[in-house]
């Protein structure tokens, strides 16, 4: 593996983002699938503020970072992620919601809820690891 | 302001701050590193530590698999920080029963790994970099989502 990838600064850089992440999933709740669950049957539309929210703030930052910046402040490159509109995009997306709307939980949360004591959420996060094996399996 | 008690019962403020620090993460990720940051990855990424199939150890789960994993401590550690700061420490919970959190898991693992991307990847990152396959994830499994939750909620009630 690359180690000039993984040095100090750039480990607490992406620790800290990861914290920013964790926060504001946790301030606007969406670490509580009941809140999650409440917007999917339209009694709550907080979560389009949310995402509109999140969206919002990350465009500027993709949009304005290549332009202003040479490179990362922290070195590498401004990567890209391109995504593609395919069969696998669209089963995936699909069977993706399929068990959101079940659960109610998404991997950010499934993930960050458990820094606030929701124990309850190691099943989704148990079954979410186990949904990634299955998939890696089943793949070519 | 009925509108905004209709739509937004519990208060519509927070949600909107969270956002902006949910962004400010990512944002703040490709700004330090030039990495883009969905969550659903790491589900792949961390089973190549351990599973030998080739499927698991293209490079682009082993050479990320050490930042990922990071990533998703600071997620642990920003939901803590909040916890321990803000909420007074009363331990979160969900009454949602462990076979829809176990199988709807499984679903969302699943399909977010065969979809290249979830609710951050795709929803955040994806439509960050207005990406419109992203736009037609997003759509597909808000979709499906809704038809969900709503089938259960009649079923269980």
């Amino acid at each position: 593996m690359n180690t000039s990838n993984m040095t100090r600064p750039r480990m607490l850089a992406t620790l800290a983002a990861g914290a920013l992440f964790g926060f504001g999933l946790s301030i606007s709740t969406m670490i509580r699938p009941e809140v999650v669950l409440s917007f999917l049957r339209f009694s709550d539309f907080g979560l389009m503020l949310v995402m509109g929210g999140a969206v919002v703030v990350t465009l500027m930052a993709y949009k304005l970072a290549p332009r202003l910046l040479k490179q990362p402040l922290l070195g590498d490159i401004f990567h890209k992620h391109p995504s593609v509109w395919n069969r696998d995009t669209a089963v995936g997306a699909a069977l993706f919601g399929i068990g959101w709307g079940l659960c109610g939980v998404c991997p950010g949360p499934a993930i960050a809820g458990l820094g606030a004591g929701n124990w309850n959420l190691l099943w989704a996060l148990a079954g979410i690891a186990l949904g990634a094996l299955a998939q890696g399996l089943r793949a070519k | 302001m009925s509108i905004f008690t209709t739509f937004f019962p519990l208060g519509w403020q927070h949600y909107l701050m969270g956002g902006a620090f949910i962004g400010a993460g990512a944002g703040l990720l490709f700004i330090l590193t030039g990495r883009i940051g969905g969550m659903s990855t790491v589900f792949s990424s961390t089973w190549s530590f351990v599973v030998n199939k080739p499927f698991f150890q293209q490079a682009r789960f082993t050479e990320s698999r050490n930042w990922r994993l990071v990533y998703a401590l600071g997620l642990i550690l920003g939901a803590l920080v909040w916890w321990l700061g803000f909420a007074g420490g009363v331990a979160e919970s969900t009454a949602v029963p462990v076979w829809q959190l176990l199988l709807g898991g499984f679903f969302v693992g699943y399909g977010a790994r065969l979809g290249n991307g979830c609710t951050s990847g795709h929803g955040i990152c994806g439509l960050g970099s207005m990406q419109l396959p992203s736009l037609f994830a997003v759509l597909t499994f808000m979709a499906t989502a809704f038809l969900t939750a709503n089938i259960i909620a009649r079923i269980a009630s």
